[in-house]
């Protein structure tokens, strides 16, 4: 396997080697994508070579949203560094959140209480619902279709109204806290949050109908930009994109955390790995959360919100790494503590990036037509894959 | 007729027919703005009058008073032709247009076929420009909308010769007046279905508008042009699917019938007409776009064979009726 994609890798180089700038072969065309290209997806960049309408070959170009979080990280204490963490994958920022405070709590060694690691799932899947719904409406836009855009933002903006009763911020909430969260939940939330899923459950059928059974949508989506479940494996994808190749890999389910083993849902997965198969994925693993809020609601305990933590958070020497799943993939942070009040280092591992690091294996000899879809179906933001 | 006279007669009929041009797309981009909009959930322009009915006028105005960029690199006298060459067609189209039994600028024997070959022109707009621009999104734009021509053009002449056949003319006019006892989108709906497939690809709308594809090469064609010149392509493609959907009307939805009044046939052939275009715009809001080779295919392994058994088919049974009488 691993010698497949090293050849692969070399192929690439032969074609980059025969064409040094200056001497390329007269039928292929370098274009210029991005970074303000419509369906780049934030500000990344690439240069494609075309033969015809075929792409033979893509040279990403990121770094156009690098804003220095890790080594801000460093100068800054553990409190101060958690709204940064919002800003990685802005379309999933509890999720980042989440992971970031069970990682210092576990540092710390200490838990949050019942009741904030069930309001910090409920904020999780509805951040997730957010995203996906995004997604959706990406998608749609991708394809060349403008509606399901508006369906699924309309949608997000009653997600998002709940967290903004939760948290008061509707995209980079900094709800979380070390050792819980920041406020109870608000009287009223329980009845709107049931309404939204009623309402939510209404509309992802209406996507479906819309947008999931239609033959154009079908055609240009099944069989293109597939990725094998080895593949994906190998370029060490994960979330949804990983789930579509066949791999039922969600951390939730095999290292749960938060209380997810309490809840009854499932890991949706696809077989052909194909951007059909992830779209796919990403509306069902939607219902799938729908579920879980339904659940969590119901069976929300008493008592604490927050757990009792020093006034300085001051983890003990150490180091450890621990993921969640996010939004797109795996989240995961490597913190190195030294004692002191401020992380000595923090490494962030986000699955866009690594889901970008497949786009020429995934876009050769595909069509320019098809890139878009491509891309969207991994659902990158150029915020998580910058840092 | 002396010849000034002549001359003033012909210019007021262009005048006419350039006032109704322009009040026709300011409605259509307006009715599009709205109908889209419900279709959406939001309501489409809101300010300036009531229901936001003077936006589109505002935003020509707009267009209108833009400076005239024309970048550097170019091909220039190609630019510049090439929004006039996407307007001067269906700019012509409308003088071949019957609006009621007599109410025709020009009318002649062949009429249908001088409007289908007119109809073809307005690509070589579209090559023009994304090979003028000096932009490689442009010339891809430009070249798929070359490419796709061959796939729906000969469909979409096919598709009309069941109705030339059962109406026995080429001539706009007669198609109407032969539809009286039954509408041809009875007996000729494959071909009814064929054309206006054909048609919505024919005037780059929506599941077939690869030149324009914004997701992939940003704007297409029309990337690099801006002001009065964007205009001419904007109105060009609005007015074309007003003519689409008024052609279908006339070979297909029988024209004006049941009318013979002036003003109850022009005002029921503008209905039928707005009704196909709410159409055209329902499927602008629902359906994704095709993929250029997928569209080739169905043109050529689909829509072809179809419209070629369509008129076997209508020949046949119009020669055994024929000798039958």
């Amino acid at each position: 396997m691993k010698n497949k994609i090293k050849n692969e890798i070399q192929d690439i180089d032969e074609i980059s080697e025969i064409n040094e700038p200056g001497e390329y072969p007269r039928d292929y065309m370098e274009i210029n994508f991005g970074p303000h290209h419509p369906s780049t997806h934030g500000v990344f960049r690439f240069i494609a070579k075309l033969d015809g309408e075929k792409i033979i070959k893509i040279e990403p170009i990121i770094g156009y949203l690098h804003r220095g979080i890790e080594k801000i990280g460093e100068n800054r204490t553990y409190v101060q560094f958690k709204p940064l963490v919002d800003r990685l994958d802005y379309t999933g920022a509890m999720n980042n959140e989440f992971g970031y405070c069970l990682a210092v709590e576990k540092l710390m060694n200490i838990e949050a209480p019942l009741k904030a690691q069930a309001i910090r799932v409920i904020c999780a899947e509805l951040n997730r619902i957010c995203a996906h719904e995004v997604f959706f409406g990406a998608m749609g836009l991708e394809a060349g279709a403008f509606t399901p855009f508006l369906f699924g933002f309309k949608d997000r903006e009653m997600a998002i109204h709940l967290m903004e009763m939760l948290a008061g911020g509707r995209l980079t909430f900094n709800y979380f806290t070390i050792g819980g969260v920041r406020q109870d939940v608000p009287a009223g939330f329980f009845k709107e949050a049931k309404d939204y899923l009623k309402q939510f459950k209404k509309n992802l059928a209406e996507y479906h109908e819309l947008f999931s059974g239609n033959e154009i949508f079908m055609k240009r989506t099944k069989g293109i930009g597939v990725i094998s479940r080895e593949d994906a494996i190998e370029w060490s994808m994960s979330g949804p994109t990983l789930r579509a190749s066949g791999a039922r890999f969600d951390i939730r389910k095999i290292e749960p955390y938060s209380g997810y083993d309490k809840y009854d849902w499932e890991v949706p997965a696809g077989n052909n790995g194909d951007v059909y198969d992830r779209y796919l994925v990403r509306m069902n693993e939607m219902a799938q959360s729908a579920r879980i809020i339904e659940q969590a609601l119901e069976s929300l305990p008493d008592g604490d919100y927050q757990t009792k933590v020093p006034r300085i958070i001051k983890p003990p020497a150490g180091e450890l790494y621990l993921r969640v799943e996010g939004t797109k993939g795996e989240v995961g942070f490597y913190i190195v503590s030294d004692g002191t009040d401020k992380p000595y280092r923090i490494k962030i591992r986000t699955p866009s990036f690594n889901h970008l690091n497949a786009l020429n294996h995934v876009l050769r000899n595909s069509y320019i037509a098809d890139f878009p879809l491509i891309l969207g179906s991994f659902d990158t933001v150029m915020g998580s894959v910058d840092r | 007729m002396v010849w000034w006279i002549a001359l003033l007669w012909a210019l007021l009929k262009l005048m006419i027919v350039f006032l109704f041009i322009f009040l026709t797309a300011l409605i259509l981009i307006y009715m599009l703005r709205k109908v889209m909009g419900h279709m959406q959930y939001r309501m489409g322009p809101r300010h300036h009058g009531p229901h936001g009915i003077w936006q589109t006028v505002f935003d020509a105005l707009k267009l209108l008073g833009k400076e005239d960029i024309i970048p550097d690199g170019i091909d220039k006298y190609v630019y510049i032709w090439a929004p006039i060459i996407a307007f001067i067609p269906s700019l012509t189209v409308f003088t071949f247009l019957p609006f009621a039994p007599k109410l025709v600028a020009a009318n002649f024997e062949i009429s249908l076929f001088f409007v289908l070959a007119l109809l073809g022109l307005s690509t070589i707009s579209l090559l023009m420009a994304g090979w003028s621009s000096n932009n490689k999104y442009s010339l891809i734009g430009g070249i798929r909308g070359a490419a796709q021509l061959i796939s729906y053009e000969i469909p979409l002449v096919l598709s009309t010769i069941g109705v030339v056949i059962m109406a026995g003319s080429l001539n706009l006019t007669e198609i109407v007046n032969a539809q009286t006892r039954i509408w041809y989108a009875i007996p000729q709906i494959i071909g009814f279905f064929i054309f206006f497939t054909c048609g919505l690809a024919e005037i780059n709308h929506t599941p077939f508008d690869m030149p324009e594809a914004e997701s992939e090469i940003v704007s297409g064609f029309n990337t690099e042009y801006s002001g009065f010149r964007f205009a001419a392509f904007f109105l060009a493609e609005f007015v074309n699917l007003f003519i689409i959907c008024a052609l279908a009307v006339l070979l297909f939805l029988g024209g004006w019938k049941p009318f013979t009044n002036p003003v109850a046939a022009v005002i029921c052939f503008l209905i039928k007409t707005y009704i196909l275009i709410f159409v055209a715009m329902w499927i602008r809001s629902t359906f994704p776009r095709f993929r250029l080779d997928q569209f080739m295919n169905f043109g050529w392994k689909f829509m072809l064979p179809l419209s070629l058994a369509n008129i076997f088919i209508t020949g046949l049974v119009v020669l055994t009726v024929d000798k039958i009488r």
